[in-house]
């Protein structure tokens, strides 16, 4: 149920629009994205595959924004840790 | 005193000669097997079995100990310790990306006897053949084999043909056994490891073992990977001349990277400690083993060592494996520790720790 | 890897794991429920509980699809399989689970044909190639893999494949979570919601959680950091007094799910009135069945099935693991009758089971593999 994992949209089979071949690290394989009907991928697409199908595109803005948003955690605790070094009192 | 006279005639003696003669000649001639595919009767001991040695194994693995084909080959191994291995080769598909069962048999038997410290010398063959088996097949089987043997220096010196009835056999099982002769004194094995030693492995983990799991066609999955089969002799000669620090050798084989460790643990009855982000895998194996839930750590590979050194030397032990070809990409992926005694502990690249266990059998693909 | 390694960043880590230990109240013990069995399987592979403080405690709860099966619907598979011409296929996750009788593979052993398979769409594919055969899919999980159940059902019916078909096993997520809720033997602060349930089912089912039961509940993704982030989020609103549903996955998380996928279910499959439940016992409207519509894709109209309720084994505690009442080591028999080679329940033999996962992974107390590793 929870294995899934991320890969990019090489190419979209011609004849079979609901089929996209997928790649994961240099993996291939054929994937369906009939469930992503709504709003289909394109090569240069990232898609969430499990089990052979697309359960949801990857956005790309929003992975960037938690990213960013750990990475303002991470700057300010790392200030933090700066700020208590450098604070010590003799 | 009288002399038989033979005349040259055409009489009827003359053409009983004649026919003999031919008789004669075709049995002399190269053997050749007419088959396309291999019967029962090739593994019934009588002339089939014959031509198909004859023309097969004979022609391939050519050389002076094999072809007396007596029911033994007689060696003379000098003085001194003898390595002795046996190995059985039940690999389906049997041909995949980098190799077939032929590669895998002579090379998975030639690496037996290096890690344990010995020349490879001599291997036997023993071919289990399914009845309807393309000759073909087996002639590429056993060329590769050939070749593999003469890479690394060794000969197949006897070996032996059953034949049984279609549905068994996938097509063809071999075995084999091999025979070295130690060539070190300072002796090698796993319960040797103690506490401070590095862990080292000769090159990127779970090649074979994936190709393996895709070549089969059932998973739909197409990668550029190629099983890593190779004799690894050369490589651990280099290593056991140049270092004398080195405790122990293993084949990582089946059950992968991860039963070796701890075989060593259980063994020495010492810890491990592996460091995740050290560990050399390529991204295609990584990225097969993410979608199908897998772990590199416990995949078969066929070509990599796994070695248990003395800290003190495992600097020096890098740079000769990576100064030859099979070991470019040899990495010190942990140490043994005092404890916990007899587990395998991993550093996550996320920076907590686990710990690896044998698995009870073979990793299986998973969706959850 | 693009969108994983990301978010295994170990620096990451230790600055949410700060923010974490600083929102903890002095004398108070926090126990959050991570409802999915895929968050117990990452929890334990990349050591996570390592940058949690002593007074927060992960539960593992129901969401594990394999693990829920009761023995008796496994009999009813290999009962499947030994009919005449029928092959089997099934996920990997399913070969070692025992029935009463034994598992797949032992099933194998003794004469059925029952394969591993990667997607439905391989099933289907092996149907296609062996007309003489009967194909069946096993078809197990959560609202994550009933989509590609249901696709892949559409498909045969289009193509009028007459060898084909499933044997529903489908469960849904949120009766199980409204079980636990219910349940007087577990006091929880939170939940951190199934994230690829969530991809087909969005967060709005989980609203009645925090709106009913007043605790939040955080939609989380399945790589370390996103766990870590996900725990961060429910501390910060038990800190404001919130109960509120958030999602954290939302790179791949709409909302309001994904309606495609949604009506791909229903088209095929209905809600059975009652399911049992391995652990969790008779659970109203939480499992598929196939629609009369598609009666021909239907295993249990095609075989007759014996159906019979087979009960756990009486050292089994896996039911109370399940329901987070009991952690893998406080079962009687775990590591003793009950090992991976020596699997009593589910929770031992599935691979994303609690028990499994701690046993093949984290069975060795914290401190202790600390100080090992920094040896």
């Amino acid at each position: 149920m929870c294995l899934a994992i991320p890969g990019e949209v090489i190419e979209i089979q011609e004849d079979r629009p609901d089929l996209a071949k997928v790649s994961v690290s240099g993996v291939r394989r054929s994937v369906n994205v009939g469930l992503l009907a709504d709003d289909p991928p394109a090569p240069g697409d990232w898609i969430l595959i499990h089990v052979g199908f697309a359960l949801s595109k990857v956005d790309e803005a929003e992975a960037k924004a938690v990213l960013d948003l750990l990475e303002g955690i991470g700057k300010s605790y790392e200030d933090e840790l700066a700020a208590l070094r450098d604070s010590k009192i003799d | 005193m009288s002399e038989r006279v033979t005349a040259k005639a055409t009489g009827p003696d003359e053409r009983e000669q004649q026919v003999l003669d031919r008789i004669d000649r075709a049995r002399r001639r190269q053997a050749r097997v007419r088959e396309d595919r291999i019967v029962l009767a090739h593994g019934s001991g009588g002339k089939a079995t014959q031509t198909l040695v004859e023309a097969v194994f004979l022609d391939a693995f050519r050389n002076s100990l094999l072809e007396p084909l007596e029911d033994a080959a007689t060696l003379d191994l000098g003085a001194g310790r003898l390595a002795l291995t046996t190995d059985s080769f039940v690999v389906s598909p049997l041909f995949f990306p980098g190799g077939n069962i032929g590669d895998l048999a002579v090379n998975g038997t030639v690496n037996d006897l290096a890690v344990s410290g010995a020349r490879p010398l001599y291997l036997t063959a023993g071919f289990i053949l399914e009845e309807g088996f393309p000759v073909a097949d087996l002639v590429r089987i056993v060329e590769s084999m050939s070749a593999a043997a003469e890479a690394a220096g060794v000969q197949v010196v006897t070996g032996d043909t059953k034949v049984v009835q279609r549905g068994k056999a996938d097509g063809c099982y071999i075995n084999t056994a091999g025979v070295g002769r130690i060539e070190r004194d300072a002796p090698l094995g796993i319960a040797r490891a103690r506490p401070g030693d590095a862990v080292l492995v000769s090159g990127t983990i779970g090649e074979h073992g994936i190709t393996i799991m895709l070549a089969r066609g059932e998973l739909d999955i197409e990668a550029d990977l190629e099983s890593d089969t190779a004799a690894v002799h050369g490589l651990v000669a280099e290593l056991l001349a140049t270092v004398p620090g080195v405790r122990a050798l293993r084949d990582a084989t089946r059950g992968g990277v991860a039963t070796i460790l701890n075989e060593v643990a259980r063994s020495a009855d010492v810890g491990i400690v592996v460091d995740e982000a050290k560990v050399p895998v390529r991204p295609e194996v990584r990225g097969a083993a993410e979608l199908l839930g897998i772990d590199p750590l416990y995949v078969a590979c066929e070509g990599r060592v796994v070695m248990v050194v003395d800290a003190d030397q495992a600097e020096d032990a890098l740079a000769v494996l990576r100064s030859h070809p099979l070991g470019r990409d040899s990495a010190a992926i942990g140490r043994v520790v005092d404890e916990p005694p007899g587990m395998v502990l991993l550093n996550t690249t996320f920076g907590g720790t686990r710990v690896i266990d044998l698995l009870v059998g073979d990793p299986l693909p998973r969706i959850c | 890897m693009r969108f994983v390694d990301e978010y295994r960043d170990g620096d990451k880590a230790r600055a949410l794991s700060a923010k974490i230990t600083a929102l903890c109240e002095p004398g108070r013990h926090y126990k959050f429920m991570e409802v999915c069995g895929g968050h117990t399987h990452t929890i334990y592979k990349h050591g996570l509980e390592d940058y949690l403080p002593e007074s927060i405690e992960l539960v593992h709860g129901p969401g594990c699809p394999v693990c829920v099966i009761p023995m008796g619907r496994i009999d009813d598979a290999i009962h499947i399989a030994r009919q005449p011409g029928v092959l089997m296929t099934s996920f990997g996750d399913m070969m070692r689970v025992p029935g009463s009788g034994g598992s797949f593979f032992d099933s194998n052993a003794e004469g059925t044909n029952i394969r591993m398979v990667y997607s439905p769409l391989d099933s289907l594919k092996i149907a296609r190639q062996n007309p003489d055969l009967r194909v069946v899919f096993m078809a197990i999980g959560f609202e994550t893999t009933a989509p590609s159940t249901a696709m892949t059902m559409l498909r045969a019916a289009q193509e009028g494949l007459p060898n084909f078909s499933i044997f529903c096993n489908h469960v849904t997520i949120v009766p199980a979570i409204k079980a636990i809720l219910d349940s007087p033997d577990l006091r929880l602060d939170g939940f951190l919601g199934p994230g690829h349930v969530s991809t087909v089912i969005g967060c709005r089912p989980y609203e009645f959680i925090a709106r009913d039961y007043g605790k939040p509940v955080v939609v989380a993704g399945f790589e370390p950091l996103d766990i870590l982030q996900s725990i961060y989020l429910l501390m910060v609103q038990l800190h404001e007094g919130r109960a509120e549903v958030e999602n954290q996955y939302t790179r791949v998380v709409p909302w309001n799910g994904n309606p495609v996928a949604l009506k791909a279910i229903m088209e095929v499959m209905e809600l059975r009135p009652y399911f049992e439940w391995r652990g969790l016992g008779f659970i109203s409207h939480s499992a598929m069945r196939v629609r009369e519509k598609y009666a021909a894709l239907d295993a249990e109209r095609i075989f007759d099935l014996p159906g019979i309720r087979v009960a756990d084994p009486k050292a089994c505690q896996c039911g109370e693991v399940l329901k987070g009442v009991l952690k893998p080591w406080e079962c009687k028999v775990f590591g003793t009758a009950c090992t991976p080679e020596t699997p009593i329940g589910t929770c031992m033999v599935s691979p994303e089971g609690a028990c499994a996962a701690y046993y093949n992974f984290g069975r060795f107390t914290r401190t202790r593999v600390k100080e090992a590793s920094q040896a």
